[in-house]
């Protein structure tokens, strides 16, 4: 009946989160300090410390929430956030840097963005599905469930479409699974159309994929039903076969950065342009960086959407690889408390709401920071906490608010 | 549920810690490459993008005249130039340009085909003032355009040094191909003709480097003055012996309506005073682009304003010659200054059994040296040439250079037709001569054609010693070779006297006398092919105080002027008075020959009639 009183909140790791929002403002201002300004940049720093405010507000609120509402609320939130990513379909709007996309609901007084809600409520959705189940998933039949309650949110956002956002919900999904004590061979059974689908742009490197699928199915055989073998097989053949139509019917846009993530040279003015910028910034930050709010990249308006998805340029440039480690070592330790504070976990629901929140930022934070120097294709997605954006640091967080209260009361 | 149990959790809390390292592991590999690696590259890249080098302009040399005063020097012009970008955009920006700047369909055309890949376009040399400010206010409205002061040419009175000085243009494609301009590149303006031509080296100077920050849609945010890789070097300033006011007087009274020259010389060094090409033009037209209708009018126009008489015109010197002749007797030694020679005038002569006349019918009677020059007496000059004898006629005026040129530092000047050796005749018209073609030559005709400045490279000789200095325009520059008579002081004497009866009462030019200055000369009517019946008019002759040496050489020519005494010699009279009452501090005036007093109704004391 009694809990030991334990701290809600998780002060290193708060802390340490704080301190990466407020470095963000201070990056944000100095995407702001342009040659020639722009009234969008250079009062984004000021809007961020408001949002910074309800962010704090919001966090501690929702620390002060019980670990067992988060698991009665799971399931309708859930649904909830799913009619209303279908929502944006019909009614969504374009913002700031992501006018293309319709990923907003504009209600008057606020605009926010669902998808943020909706990767918190699939977390708690899944973490609720899996921490009931006794024994863990073993079979692909048993990923099923898992792979449509994170499917049917992705699918609609990758409608929108939001590309980034949508790995982010496979970050969710397979963190998830793995923390579930999904085994790791089944994992990568479960991606492999994924990898089908990708490597399916060169019919040799796919055919060699191929062939090692089927010698994996085969020595697995006894630990797979029959028809699991044969949808994994199946599956993996129409993602290679619906390759090319699947990538006919992306945006030109999209394409575009994946074709410039292989070579950016290709077009160098055009979609490599942001890439190659970027990257130009970086290096030329050298060790020790040209010094805050100095960059010339930035300065000169080469960064694109420098104070949003490409915030981590200007840190490149403006603090060098000094600022880079320091950034990533903070990062690093993010994620590894939360794995420590799942590790601590006994309630199986805490750690593995923990673990969705660690596989969203992982992918947040590998895919942002990998894209400013050409380790993963430019694709539109935020660094938590640094750049710039209201729904998503206050949902971040309300996601950090969750891990500690959970952690705290598990 | 196994999973769940505290081991379980263990093992794969490590695995992710594991998995967490491997990513920030494989950033942290990326961002070593990229920034600690690869840093030079990216940094010079960064540079690129945003630091333009612009080509600073030098300012050419100041050219002044023999007093200090500037004949040529430079104003602040304002240049447009648009950065290198995608030829898209560089076309949009010149699509902006054309209402500011007043720019024409073909010629945004015609500047597209100009687009190098690395270098700013030029679009205009010299933009007014009121399109300069309506870019520099709307600076943002035009991206990759930026105004660059660039100094440009101003001629003092253009129109009369227009000949001296030439003018300049941009350089062309065949001049960049040329050894000459190898360290040209496009875009500079170079000299064309004339002393900007022939000191171009000296006067461009050297371009300078300036680099412009410019941000990612091209608009210049600042400029690295302070970060001048390489200041401009002004070319050289420059010296020359002309005398600005006197090409402005000349330029003042040469009649409008023919064309001709006037040469006036330093006898004490060749130097040249004024050279004067009618009709002119004025080089200013050519500073910032001459335009098209100007070129072209010019270029039709059949008394040819661009082409320079004074030392690429020839004209057959006619009795202007005689003096030459007789020079070269003297040199030789075959004509005895006060002799008389043995066959008197009696209108004509018979030579070879021809009857050769003189232009006086009725003859001149018995004459010595100077009475033939002041009568111009053929029969007189007959005799001489055959004294002298056609080889060493030949051998003489091939040794005075009248069939080369006189070496000014100008780059364009004719070489004088006279015939070297006898083969000459042979070439051109196809017999062998004859002894008695030095009977023509003598008299200054044959085939003998010499530009205004050879004649008054000549005329400097019988002012000085005999010697005949090269003429020059820049002071200080090395002098070509010249050539010396070997003349007495008694032949110089009877070769003066002899010119100073065509200006004495009596003489063909007496109305060109002059009040203050004792101005003798030779007048001549060559020979013109275009219409006989309109012979170019010449004087050659030179002017000084009474009883002194010479200080001034003129020679005046005048196409279709007809008559030397008439419309050549008041020219001459009219060019040494004026340069000479300034040298002397006398008041200028211009009412100055015998005739413009008689004319005017002055009384003219110096005037003695016969």
């Amino acid at each position: 009946m009694h809990v030991l009183r334990r701290s809600t909140v998780d002060p290193p790791l708060t802390g340490v989160v704080l301190l990466l929002t407020l470095f963000g403002i201070a990056m944000i201002y100095s995407a702001g300090v342009l040659n020639i300004p722009s009234p969008v940049t250079s009062g984004a720093w000021l809007r961020q410390t408001q949002w910074l405010v309800i962010a704090v507000i919001g966090f501690a609120v929702v620390s002060r929430v019980p670990l067992r509402w988060f698991e009665w609320s799971a399931v309708p939130a859930y649904v909830l956030t799913v009619v209303l990513l279908g929502a944006t379909l019909v009614i969504g709007t374009g913002a700031g840097t992501a006018a293309g996309v319709t990923s907003f609901i504009d209600l008057g007084f606020i605009r926010f963005q669902p998808a943020e809600l909706a990767k918190l409520a699939t977390v708690l959705a899944l973490a609720r599905y899996l921490g009931t189940r006794d024994i863990e998933p073993t079979t692909l039949r048993a990923l099923v469930a898992p792979a449509t309650i994170v499917g049917a949110p992705l699918l609609l956002v990758v409608l929108q479409p939001d590309l980034g956002t949508a790995l982010a919900f496979i970050g969710i999904l397979f963190s998830m699974l793995f923390w579930a004590g999904t085994p790791l061979w089944l994992l990568l059974l479960l991606a492999s159309p994924g990898f089908s689908l990708i490597l399916s742009f060169d019919t040799r490197i796919w055919s060699g994929f191929f062939v090692l699928l089927v010698i994996f199915l085969y020595f697995y055989r006894y630990r797979l039903y029959l028809v699991e073998s044969v949808s994994a097989f199946l599956v993996n053949l129409a993602a290679g076969t619906v390759a090319n139509p699947l990538w006919n019917s992306l945006a030109e846009y999209q394409q575009n950065r994946i074709l410039v993530f292989l070579d950016p040279s290709v077009d160098p003015r055009g979609a490599g342009y942001h890439l190659i910028q970027s990257m130009v910034a970086i290096g030329s930050g050298g060790l020790t960086g040209k010094g805050f709010t100095v960059g010339t990249q930035k300065r000169l308006d080469f960064l694109p959407e420098q104070h949003t998805d490409f915030i981590f340029s200007v840190v490149g440039e403006e603090l060098g690889f000094v600022g880079t480690v320091a950034v990533l070592t903070a990062f690093a330790f993010v994620l590894v408390r939360l794995v420590r504070l799942a590790q601590r976990a006994p309630d199986p629901f805490a750690g593995l709401v923990i673990f969705g929140i660690f596989g969203a930022w992982l992918v947040h934070i590998f895919v942002n920071i990998g894209m400013t120097v050409g380790l993963v294709p430019v694709t539109g997605i935020p660094l938590p906490f640094v750049s710039y954006g209201g729904t998503f640091l206050l949902m971040s967080w309300v996601a950090l608010a969750i891990a500690t209260r959970v952690a705290s009361e598990a | 549920m196994k999973a769940n149990h505290p081991h379980r959790r263990r093992a794969r809390a490590h695995a992710a810690i594991g998995g967490v390292g491997m990513i920030i592991g494989i950033l942290l590999l990326q961002f070593f490459r990229v920034q600690v690696m690869q840093r030079s590259d990216y940094l010079l890249q960064s540079e690129q993008n945003r630091l333009r080098p612009i080509a600073v302009s030098a300012p050419r040399g100041t050219v002044f005249d023999r007093a200090g005063r500037v004949v040529a020097d430079n104003v602040p012009g304002y240049a447009v130039y648009v950065l290198p970008a995608p030829t898209d955009s560089i076309r949009a920006s010149l699509r902006r340009l054309q209402p500011v700047l007043g720019m024409s369909d073909s010629r945004v055309e015609h500047l597209m085909t100009r687009v190098r890949r690395h270098e700013p376009l030029l679009v205009r040399v010299d933009a007014d003032f009121a399109a300069v400010s309506v870019l520099e206010e709307r600076a943002a409205h035009f991206p990759g355009v930026f105004i660059e002061m660039r100094p440009k040419r101003r001629y003092h009175s253009g129109r009369a040094v227009s000949h001296v000085m030439g003018y300049l243009g941009e350089v062309t494609p065949d001049e960049l191909a040329s050894e000459r301009f190898e360290s040209y590149e496009q875009g500079m303006w170079v000299g064309k003709t004339g002393v900007e031509l022939q000191y171009e080296e000296a006067l461009q100077g050297h371009e300078g480097t300036r680099l412009l920050e410019v941000d990612a849609s091209g608009r210049i945010v600042g400029s690295f003055t302070g970060r001048t890789r390489d200041p401009a070097t002004p070319g050289e300033d420059m010296d020359l012996s002309i005398d600005l006011e006197l090409m402005e007087w000349i330029h003042a009274i040469f009649p409008d309506s023919l064309p001709g020259a006037v040469v006036a010389l330093d006898p004490a060094d060749g130097g040249v005073l004024a050279l004067y090409s009618h009709p002119t033009f004025d080089p200013n037209d050519f500073v910032g682009g001459i335009e098209a209708s100007v070129w072209n009018r010019w270029n039709s126009d059949p008394q040819k304003p661009l082409f320079n008489r004074t030392v690429m015109g020839l004209y057959p010197p006619a009795s202007t010659w005689k003096v030459a002749a007789a020079g070269i007797a003297l040199d030789l030694g075959v004509v005895g200054p006060t002799e008389i020679m043995p066959i008197p005038c009696e209108g004509g002569i018979v030579y070879g059994g021809q009857y050769r006349s003189c232009w006086f019918a009725a003859g001149h009677g018995p004459l010595d040296l100077a009475g033939a020059i002041a009568h111009s007496c053929n029969v007189y000059f007959y005799q001489l040439g055959l004294r002298v004898g056609l080889d060493r006629m030949l051998e003489a005026g091939t040794r005075i250079g009248f069939n080369r040129q006189c070496g000014i530092d100008l780059p364009q000047e004719s070489r004088g037709i006279f015939p070297s050796e006898r083969g000459f005749w042979e070439e051109r018209f196809g017999y062998r001569p004859v002894e008695g073609e030095v009977l023509s030559l003598a008299l200054g005709q044959g085939p003998n054609s010499q530009t205004p400045l050879k004649m008054a490279q000549f005329y400097v000789a019988l002012a000085r010693d005999g010697s005949g200095p090269a003429p020059y325009l820049r002071r200080g520059a090395p002098l070509a070779e010249g050539w010396s008579l070997a003349l007495s002081e008694r032949a110089l004497t009877e070769i003066r006297k002899g010119l100073s009866a065509v200006t004495a009462p009596g003489g063909t030019a007496h109305l060109s006398s002059l009040e203050h200055w004792e101005l003798i000369g030779k007048t001549g009517s060559g020979e013109n092919a275009a219409d006989p019946e309109r012979p170019h008019a010449w004087f050659a002759g030179m002017a000084g105080p009474w009883g002194e040496d010479p200080e001034i050489v003129v020679v005046a020519l005048v196409e279709f002027g007809m008559s030397g005494s008439a419309t050549a010699a008041p020219i001459a009279a009219k060019a040494a008075d004026y340069y000479l009452r300034r040298k002397h501090g006398i008041p200028v005036d211009s009412v100055q020959t015998l005739g413009e007093h008689l004319r005017k109704g002055r009384p003219a004391p110096w005037a003695r009639w016969q």
